[in-house]
């Protein structure tokens, strides 16, 4: 069914909603996820380091542990429910990077368990991280179409 | 036909009475303003049993034990059991009823419930099919998160026009004995539309309802704003209470520091973080069978206008692209 023209009374209510609707604080937003990410940042910096001088790994190389460490960290603080609080204020800062991804993960399994592991965890593990990983393989696609296409680019 | 007055209000030849109440409400609930009108306050969101679903219903559970212990009935007493909830299939009030074992009719309204709920039930009473009536319905945050937006541990930002879910459940005992307020008026409203499709801001799309249903009861009845103590829309919040104010203004109906909103009553949204207030049909369920019912008993009001607002879309609807419909249905309580 197509979607009904919107009526001038609508349009005329819709434009009074945005007037009442108070807007997001973008600055403070920005400062917070500023602060918040590049914490995140330099955390993951510092354990990359500390992995490469541990481990005796080349840089490209320490960055795996230390992606995973900070994705265990988001993991463990999701379900101790601690995340969901440092997002109300940090907001992109957290989203952004991995632990984000892994909020999205932990949140929804545990979520789900009780509608059991198969049809539960299982199947809506993915219900919020499932696009990112859709749009991120389907984009993967299409960058290495391009790099076939013009070798050399 | 004699009881139907104008368009859309019907008026009770025999108003019932609610002779009881009985009212649940979560931790969060619990540190709010409105506390101490509620009957018992959970320690937790669980409600010791294994899902958010299994504890919103042995709140409701429990609401109607309250409301039947505090009428001293027992459940074989009570004739007809209307209970309406926010979860698909209104699980909730189905699988309370199957507790129950009272005959059960269940409905949804969304967040008008309660005012649905009392409509019917006052029309059965009325009609002189039923001697006594349970009402009640409930809400809770987490189940409502789940199936409208996102789990519960998930870390987004809200969005400072939103409103938070209430956990809790309200009944109340409708009949012809004891002391207590009286339905006397219902005006049963109409799915407005006004092209409104954020599902973060239903307070600005269930405005336009609750000014029509108001309008309209004030056209039926020749009743006006001063005729009562309190005019109460159901969970506006701070934004859409203001456009619900906007549009009746707009139709020359001027309310004065007698109308408020139930959802501003249940959190201090200063200190607890809720920004545009609460929602769910536990909040102007507990509003009005706990602060609203006590306060008609001490004798503080005695002429209320509850016009409960629902918001009438579905996680698909909205995902489908769909405006969200709203409606808004009238009671009027008097001492």
């Amino acid at each position: 069914m197509p979607a009904k023209k919107t009526t001038p009374k609508q349009a005329a209510y819709q434009k009074k909603v945005k007037k009442y609707e108070p807007k997001p604080k973008a600055l403070h937003n920005a400062v917070f996820a500023f602060l918040s990410g590049g914490t995140i940042c330099l955390l993951g910096q510092a354990l990359t380091d500390f992995f490469g001088a541990v481990m005796g790994l080349p840089p490209e190389k320490a960055a795996n542990p230390a992606v995973a460490t900070m994705i265990f960290f988001g993991a463990l603080l999701t379900a101790l429910g601690l995340f969901d609080r440092i997002a109300r204020f940090a907001g992109a800062g957290v989203a952004v990077p991995v632990t984000g991804f892994a909020n999205s993960m932990v949140s929804a399994a545990l979520e789900f368990r009780e509608e059991g592991l198969i049809l539960g965890v299982g199947a809506k593990l993915f219900s919020l991280a499932g696009s990112v990983i859709t749009f991120g393989v389907v984009t993967a696609f299409i960058v290495g179409l391009i790099h076939a296409i013009f070798p050399g680019g | 036909m004699g009881k139907k007055t104008g368009k859309q209000t019907f008026q009770f030849a025999n108003p019932p009475t609610i002779i009881a109440t009985g009212t649940v409400a979560g931790p969060f609930e619990g540190r709010g303003p409105l506390a101490e009108e509620i009957d018992v306050l959970l320690g937790d969101l669980h409600n010791g049993e294994n899902s958010f679903e299994q504890a919103e219903r042995s709140m409701l559970v429990q609401a109607c034990r309250l409301a039947l212990d505090h009428a001293g009935r027992g459940s074989a007493e009570v004739d007809l059991f209307l209970a309406g909830d926010l979860l698909n299939q209104i699980i909730s009030s189905s699988f309370t009823a199957a507790t129950l074992a009272i005959p059960y009719l269940g409905i949804y309204g969304a967040c008008s419930t309660v005012a649905e709920s009392l409509t019917l039930a006052s029309m059965i009473l009325d009609g002189g099919f039923a001697g006594a009536i349970l009402v009640a319905t409930s809400s809770h945050n987490a189940t409502a998160e789940r199936q409208y937006r996102y789990p519960t541990e998930y870390g987004g930002q809200r969005r400072p026009y939103q409103q938070w879910t209430v956990t809790g459940a309200a009944a109340a005992l409708l009949g012809y004995t004891g002391q207590g307020p009286r339905i006397t008026a219902a005006t049963v409203g109409k799915v407005v539309d006004m092209g409104c499709k954020d599902p973060l801001n239903l307070g600005a799309a269930m405005a336009p309802a609750a000014a029509e249903t108001i309008a309209c009861h004030f056209q039926d009845t020749g009743w006006d704003p001063d005729s009562f103590d309190l005019i109460l829309t159901g969970d506006l919040g701070e934004i859409g209470f203001k456009l619900c104010r906007d549009e009746l203004t707009e139709k020359n109906i001027h309310l004065g520091e007698n109308f408020s909103d139930c959802g501003l009553f249940i959190y201090d949204r200063e200190k607890q973080d809720v920004h545009a207030g609460a929602s769910g049909c536990a909040a102007a369920g507990l509003v009005t069978f706990g602060r609203l019912y006590r306060r008609f008993q001490k004798g503080e009001l005695s002429r209320v206008l509850l016009v409960a607002t629902g918001a009438l879309h579905s996680p698909t609807s909205f995902l489908q692209g769909e405006n969200i419909p709203c409606i808004a249905h009238a009671v009027r309580i008097e001492a």
